[in-house]
């Protein structure tokens, strides 16, 4: 069964690529592709979902956080890069008169790919290590970080001159010179996109199979029986979170990069929360299946919202049910329990199982 | 900074605990009592408003003459509309949650999101608002200078009525004696013949029906929209988890707490400030009391 479901992620990572590196380019167009890497950033987000909710047992609301920091950091850079000399467009209308203190560093594309991993990194440590350490768990974590997310996107609509207030962060064109909104650059930043979100998957994927993921399981399943044999959960649990934070910072950074605009809506409770369903829907335990679930997410939306803008929020509600209904781990546990059906039809595999019986 | 104006501060203050306990108490009964995370509270607040806004219509068209009552009706209405929806949620969703706080709190933001919608099907993406009845409209001047409005402190009464309601039934009544019992022993209480599936029915109910007379209430406030239900649930959660969960009491006082001080905020800074300088405060508070203000002191599970 375990072999089993290994074969299943792998040619699931398969049928991905295939689809995602040979299908998508071939089939749509420059405007339906960077749909698809608007999802592909919110995939990351999915992927540590997984592993902080399916393999930790934590579920954190509040994912947008790190999104929109990943997503903000990089809008910051190529905002003073587009405005550069002047300020940046929307602090002139706020009359801010100079670039504040904390815009200054991101001048530098180096200072903002590093803290585009490490603030969100140290911010989600110590923030969930102390939380943990506290044994807050279940749905006040939940709680916690839903009303976090609440407050980071009030103090971004508030700070109109410092972040762009409701509108946010837009209207950039270039990369370090690099023009980044012709067709040709979005695919090639489509190509990167997908080739990191593989690497990420794997990393993941491999994370859960180790000794880590093995405790993580365990406090999972029973947080205290694993304290009382010694390990530190709070530090497994942390861990596991600011991974989590780490991928949803680098989705924040790609989508601003593929849409070209960064705004608190995407950080607030009811993009945070979306999140989590993009997970569900493939499987809380699926690494692929978190990939799977964006991508399948992402096209209902596109389509509904185009042809049926009506039944959007019918369909995301009724999926949010459904699933946790239904299928409470997702569709790739389906896949799995179908595939170990086919397999027990099998007459080599049967004959193994009766050994195994034996 | 003259008496006037702080006593202004003090009743604007009262004002938002009131409101702050409507919308909690619901919760804190549903959250608190019953240990059902309830996301789709806020939309239940927002089926208040709505049914109290057809109530308005109804007696614009037909009984002109009695507008000026129509609230006491509405308010009726509200809660018995939410109380149903309530019962029949409770028996045909939440009781197959039970156990599963986290899938609770997912399939509940999922059937507000199915709520939002269909209000923004049935009643249009606008704002809907309801008269205001003439005897509710101004201001009470006690003396030159201090100005109370008067649909504030109606909102402020009813809120001590329905206060020490849900304190007589939660305390005084056979029900309330079932629900404290089935939220101590659960096992233990249907041992001893409490219809323990009745009970939870019931208290949902009632904690809807709380939410849909706070929505009701809020119409004499603001407009209402498909979405305004969103607005109210985190911070219903903010004054519940805050308060502690399983104390009625302490949701009164941190919705005190938090109101006093909000206001107090507001006035020297802008609403924003207020409004994250109270979530990173409760939030920080937590992290010392993670069982909230007023916890029982029980030994942990």
């Amino acid at each position: 069964m375990k072999d089993l479901r290994t074969a299943s992620e792998i040619s699931t990572y398969i049928l991905l690529a295939v689809l995602l590196l040979v299908i998508l380019p071939l089939g749509l167009d420059a405007y339906r592709l960077n749909i698809v890497s608007k999802y592909l950033a919110l995939a990351f987000v999915a992927i540590g979902i997984v592993l902080t909710w399916g393999y930790g047992g934590i579920l954190s609301l509040g994912q947008g956080i790190f999104f929109g920091i990943g997503g903000y950091l990089m809008a910051m850079f190529l905002k003073l890069e587009a405005s550069a000399p002047e300020l940046p467009d929307f602090m002139v209308w706020s009359s801010v008169e100079a670039l504040p203190a904390w815009w200054v560093p991101y001048h530098s594309f180096a200072f903002t790919i590093v803290s585009i991993l490490i603030l969100p990194a140290v911010l989600s440590f110590i923030f969930s290590y102390a939380i943990f350490r506290k044994r807050v768990s279940g749905v006040y974590f939940a709680i916690v970080t839903l009303s976090l997310a609440l407050t980071l996107a009030t103090i971004l609509t508030g700070a109109q001159g410092q972040t762009g207030g409701f509108n946010g962060i837009t209207d950039f064109n270039t990369l370090m010179g690099i023009d980044i909104i012709s067709d040709e650059s979005k695919f090639v930043l489509y190509v990167i996109q997908v080739l990191m979100l593989f690497a990420v998957g794997a990393l993941v994927s491999l994370m859960i199979r180790s000794r880590f993921g093995k405790v993580l399981i365990a406090i999972r399943d029973r947080e205290d029986r694993v304290r009382f044999s010694g390990y530190d959960t709070a530090m497994f649990k942390a861990f596991a979170f600011m991974v989590a934070a780490v991928l949803s910072s680098i989705g924040g950074a790609l989508y601003t990069l593929q849409v070209g605009l960064i705004a608190p809506s995407v950080v607030g409770v009811m993009s945070s929360v979306e999140m989590v369903i993009y997970a569900a829907v493939g499987g809380r335990l699926s690494v692929p299946g978190a990939i799977v679930g964006s991508l399948l997410v992402g096209f209902a939306r596109s389509y509904l919202s185009e042809y049926f803008p009506e039944s959007w929020l019918f369909f995301l509600g009724g999926l949010f049910i459904v699933v946790v209904m239904v299928i409470p781990n997702g569709l790739s546990d389906l896949v799995d329990r179908l595939l170990a059906r086919i397999a027990a039809l099998w007459p080599a595999a049967r004959k193994a199982e009766r050994s195994m019986a034996q | 900074m003259g008496i006037d104006i702080i006593i202004m501060q003090a009743f604007s203050g009262l004002s938002l605990f009131t409101i702050l306990l409507l919308m909690a108490l619901g919760l804190a009964i549903v959250f608190g009592l019953m240990g059902v995370i309830n996301m789709a509270h806020g939309e239940l607040m927002a089926l208040g408003a709505y049914v109290t806004y057809l109530v308005a219509l109804f007696f614009e068209r037909n009984l002109p003459s009695l507008m000026g009552i129509y609230i006491f009706f509405a308010i009726f209405c509200a809660f018995a509309a939410t109380f149903v929806f309530g019962y029949v949620l409770e028996r045909s969703f939440i009781r197959f949650f039970y156990n599963r706080p986290l899938d609770t709190l997912l399939a509940t933001w999922g059937l507000s999101l199915v709520l939002q919608q269909f209000y923004r099907s049935t009643f249009g993406a606008q704002e809907v608002s309801v008269p205001l009845a003439s005897w509710l409209s101004g201001a009470w001047e006690p003396v030159a200078g201090i100005q109370l409005p008067l649909n504030r402190m109606f909102i402020i009464g009813l809120t001590m009525v329905v206060g020490l309601c849900v304190y007589l039934m939660l305390f005084k009544s056979r029900w309330g004696l079932r629900v404290r019992a089935v939220t101590q022993n659960r096992p233990m209480s249907a041992a001893v013949g409490i219809n323990t599936d009745r009970v939870d029915a019931l208290t949902f109910a009632v904690g809807s029906g709380l939410a849909g007379i706070a929505g009701s209430v809020f119409t004499m406030l603001g407009s209402t929209n498909p979405g305004t239900g969103q607005l109210y649930i985190v911070d219903s959660f903010i004054v519940v988890v805050f308060g502690g969960v399983s104390s009625l009491l302490g949701t009164a006082l941190s919705a005190f707490a938090i109101a006093e001080s909000q206001t107090a905020i507001e006035y020297f800074a802008t609403g924003t400030v207020a409004k994250v300088t109270i979530l990173l405060f409760v939030i920080v508070m937590l992290y010392f009391r993670p069982q909230g203000l007023f916890a029982p002191k029980v030994r942990g599970a």
